[in-house]
C-alpha cells in the first residue's frame, strides 16, 4: 500500500497518516449539500483513522451526519474537501468509474435489507460475486453456498426474500455484502428494523465472520445493546466527530 | 468468470401478472398495426386483381396511364408493330371503359367497368371465364361479375333461376348477360363486365376502334420478358410503354398508395398502434423501475454501473417486444382468415408484414425503454439511504 503525503488544508499531525496498515484514513474531511445560498456544511474537519480488522461503531443523534459519512466512505459520493483514503486510494474528487471500483471492494449492509425481490437468497448473494471476474461458476456456487450456511439460512437457500423473516432477510443481506471477502464492511444501522434476539444474532454474524476473515467494520447504529462488540467507539454530533476513545 | 444472473428475465417472471398485461398490451398493438397494414395490402390487392389476371406476358399503356379510374388510350398501331419483332408469338388489345349498368329490378343506373376484349385471343387468366369467353362472340353479349357491389342486382341467382341468358340494359343499350365470374369491387370499380370488342364499340360509339388501353403482347417459348422489354421499349416510340404484369400491377398500386389518402390513412391507423404499444411497454417498464427503486439504487452500492442497468431494462424491453410478438402473429393470422370469409378481400399474412411489423415491435419496446431509463439515473444509492 502506497503512503502518500496527506492532501490537508491544514498542518499534517503525522501519527494517523503515516500508519501503512490503514483500511480507512480520513483528514480534515469537510462535506458540504446544495449550492449557493442553500450550501449547508453537514460535517466538519473529520479526522478518523481506521486499522485492517477494527471493529468501530459509529453513534450520534439524528441528523450527525453519520450516515453522510458512511455514503462517503461507501463510495456512494465522491469527497470534496480534505483527504479520504480508502485502501490507500484518495477518494476526493474521484469519478464515477473510480467510485464503481471501490463499491466492490466494500460490503454495505443497509439499514432495509434492500434484497432483490425477484431474486431467490442464493441469487441475491450470488450478484454480489458476479461484479468480480475472478471466480469460477463452481466458485460462486459454492462461496454462495457456504456464505449463507454460515450466517444460518442453509435450509432457505432457494427462498425469495418475501417468503423470508425480517432477521432473515438481514442475515441474506450480510452473506451479500461479505460473500466476495470485501477488505472494509460499513453498516448502516442494521439493527434498527430487528427485535433484540434477532438484532443480537445479526451483528455477532457480522462479528464473527469479519473476525474469521480479517476485515474492517464501521457500523453506525443507536442500539446500545450492540455496543460490546466494538473494538473502538465514535460519537458524532454536528457534523463533527466528538469523541474518538479507544475501549 | 462468473455465470451471469439472467436479471431481466428473472424480473419479468417473478411478476406474472405484469407480464400478462404487458404481453396483452403489446398483442395489442402489434394486432391493431397488422390489422391497418393487412387492410391496405387487401385494398391494393384488390386494385390490382384485375391487373394481375390479364393474360400476358407483357402489357403496353399510354405512358400516362395512372389506374383503371381514368384510363387512357394509345394507337392501336403501336401493338401491331411489336408483332415485328422475333420473340413476340401474339398480340391482342383490351378496351377498358365505365358504363352505365341499369340494375334490372329496382331501375337504378350505376358506374361499372367494362373490359372489351378480342372473343378467341388471350385475355384474362381466370379459371371461371374459360369455357365463356367463347360466348362473347355473339354480339350483345356480356359476363357479369358477380363480386360486385349488391347494388347491381343480384344477377347471379336470377341467372341460374331462368337458366337462360339475361336481358340487362348498360348505357341505354340492351345486352344479354350469358356468363359469369367473379373478380371483386376495387377503389376503381364496384364492379366488372366483359364484353366483346365489337359489342364494347356499340356501346361506346363515340370510342374509335383504333384508340386501346392495354395491349397485351404474348411472347415465343422460351423468351425472356425482361429483354424484350428493353427491345421493344427502346424502338418503340415514346407514346406507349412496354411493363411487365406485375409493373402494371405496381402502377395501379402506386397511384392508390401516393395520389390519394388511402396509403396515409392506414399509415397512420398503423402509426397509432405503434404509439399505443409505446405508451404500454414505457408504462410497465417505468413500474418496474420505480418499484424495484431502491433494489436498483442497492445494486448501484454494491459496485453495478448505470449502463449495467440500462442494458437490463433494454434486455428486458426486447423480451417483451418478442413475447408479445408472437401471439399477436398468431391472432393476426386468425383475425385475417375472418375478415376474408366476411369482406372476400384478398387479405392474408406475408413474411414482408411479419417482418415489417416485428421490426416496428422492437423498434416500439426499445424507444420505451430508453425513455424509461430515465428513471433509472434516480436510483442514485447517496439519496436514497
Amino acid at each position: 500500500m502506497q503512503n502518500l503525503p496527506a492532501q490537508s488544508t491544514g498542518p499534517s499531525t503525522g501519527s494517523t497518516v503515516s500508519l501503512v496498515n490503514s483500511a480507512i484514513e480520513i483528514h480534515e474531511l469537510n462535506h458540504y449539500f446544495g449550492h449557493g445560498n442553500l450550501k449547508k456544511q453537514v460535517l466538519y474537519s473529520i479526522n478518523l483513522s481506521i486499522q485492517a480488522g477494527e471493529i468501530v461503531l459509529l453513534t450520534g443523534p439524528s441528523g450527525s451526519g453519520k450516515t453522510t459519512l458512511l455514503t462517503l466512505l461507501g463510495g456512494l459520493r465522491s469527497a470534496q474537501e480534505g483527504s479520504l483514503k480508502l485502501l490507500g486510494r484518495e477518494m476526493r474528487g474521484a469519478n464515477t468509474k473510480e467510485l464503481l471500483k471501490i463499491r466492490c471492494n466494500i460490503g454495505y449492509i443497509f439499514q432495509a435489507h434492500n434484497l432483490l425481490s425477484f431474486l431467490t437468497a442464493r441469487q441475491n448473494v450470488r450478484l454480489s460475486l458476479e461484479l468480480h471476474d475472478r471466480y469460477t461458476d463452481a466458485e460462486c456456487d459454492r462461496l454462495v453456498d457456504e456464505m449463507l450456511v454460515a450466517v444460518g439460512l442453509g435450509d432457505r437457500l432457494n427462498y425469495y426474500p418475501e417468503e423470508l423473516s425480517g432477521g432473515q432477510k438481514q442475515r441474506v443481506a450480510i452473506a451479500r455484502a461479505l460473500v466476495s471477502s470485501p477488505q472494509i464492511i460499513l453498516a448502516d444501522e442494521p439493527t434498527a428494523a430487528l427485535d433484540k434476539k434477532s438484532g443480537r444474532d445479526v451483528v455477532e454474524i457480522i462479528q464473527q465472520l469479519a473476525k474469521e476473515r480479517h476485515c474492517t467494520i464501521l457500523l453506525v447504529t443507536h442500539d446500545n445493546r450492540i455496543l460490546d462488540i466494538a473494538d473502538r467507539l465514535l460519537y458524532m454530533e454536528d457534523g463533527r466527530l466528538v469523541s474518538d476513545r479507544s475501549e | 468468470m462468473p455465470k451471469k444472473t439472467p436479471l431481466p428475465w428473472l424480473i419479468l417472471v417473478r411478476q406474472k401478472s405484469r407480464l400478462i398485461v404487458a404481453i396483452a398490451g403489446i398483442a395489442f398493438a402489434d394486432m391493431l398495426m397488422f390489422l391497418q397494414l393487412g387492410f391496405q395490402g387487401a385494398l391494393f390487392d384488390a386494385a390490382i386483381k384485375p391487373h394481375r389476371s390479364l393474360d400476358a406476358d407483357l402489357v403496353l399503356i399510354n405512358p400516362q396511364f395512372r389506374t383503371l379510374f381514368s384510363v387512357k388510350s394509345f394507337s392501336r398501331e403501336r401493338l401491331y408493330q411489336t408483332l415485328g419483332f422475333s420473340g413476340v408469338d401474339r398480340v391482342s388489345s383490351v378496351y377498358i371503359s365505365t358504363g352505365q349498368w341499369r340494375n334490372p329490378k329496382t331501375r337504378e343506373s350505376r358506374a361499372i367497368l367494362v373490359w372489351g376484349i378480342e372473343p378467341g385471343k388471350p385475355s384474362f387468366q381466370i379459371p371461371e371465364l374459360t369455357n365463356q369467353l367463347d360466348r362473347l362472340s355473339q354480339f350483345r353479349t356480356v359476363l357479369f361479375d358477380t363480386a360486385g357491389r349488391p347494388e347491381y342486382g343480384d344477377i347471379g341467382s336470377w341467372l341460374w333461376e331462368s337458366g337462360n341468358p339475361m336481358d340487362v340494359e348498360m348505357s341505354d343499350r340492351l345486352l344479354n348477360v350469358n356468363g359469369l365470374f367473379s373478380m371483386g369491387a376495387s377503389f376503381a370499380a364496384d364492379g366488372n363486365t366483359i364484353v366483346s370488342d365489337s359489342t364494347f364499340l356499340h356501346l361506346f360509339p363515340d370510342r374509335s376502334a383504333d384508340q386501346i388501353e392495354v395491349g397485351l403482347v404474348q411472347l415465343d417459348p422460351g423468351v425472356d420478358p425482361i429483354k424484350m422489354q428493353k427491345v421493344l421499349t427502346t424502338h418503340l416510340p415514346t407514346d406507349v410503354r412496354v411493363l411487365t404484369v406485375a409493373e402494371f400491377a405496381n402502377v395501379e398500386k402506386q397511384y392508390w398508395a401516393e395520389g390519394t389518402g388511402i396509403g396515409f390513412i392506414f399509415g397512420l391507423g398503423a402509426i397509432m398502434g405503434f404509439i399505443v404499444g409505446i405508451v404500454i411497454v414505457y408504462q410497465i417498464l417505468y413500474s418496474d423501475v420505480s418499484d424495484h427503486l431502491s433494489e436498483f439504487a442497492t445494486m448501484k452500492a454494491m459496485g453495478y454501473s448505470n449502463g449495467f442497468l440500462v442494458r437490463v431494462l433494454l434486455t428486458e424491453s426486447l423480451i417483451l417486444a418478442a413475447v408479445g410478438f408472437l401471439p399477436s402473429l398468431a391472432l393476426a393470422i386468425g383475425l385475417y382468415q375472418v375478415t376474408y370469409s366476411a369482406t372476400l378481400l384478398p387479405i392474408f399474412m406475408t413474411t414482408d408484414r411479419a417482418i415489417t411489423v416485428l421490426v416496428l415491435t422492437v423498434a416500439m419496446c426499445g424507444a420505451s425503454g430508453v425513455i424509461a431509463m430515465q428513471k433509472l439515473y434516480q436510483a442514485d444509492p447517496a439519496d436514497i439511504f
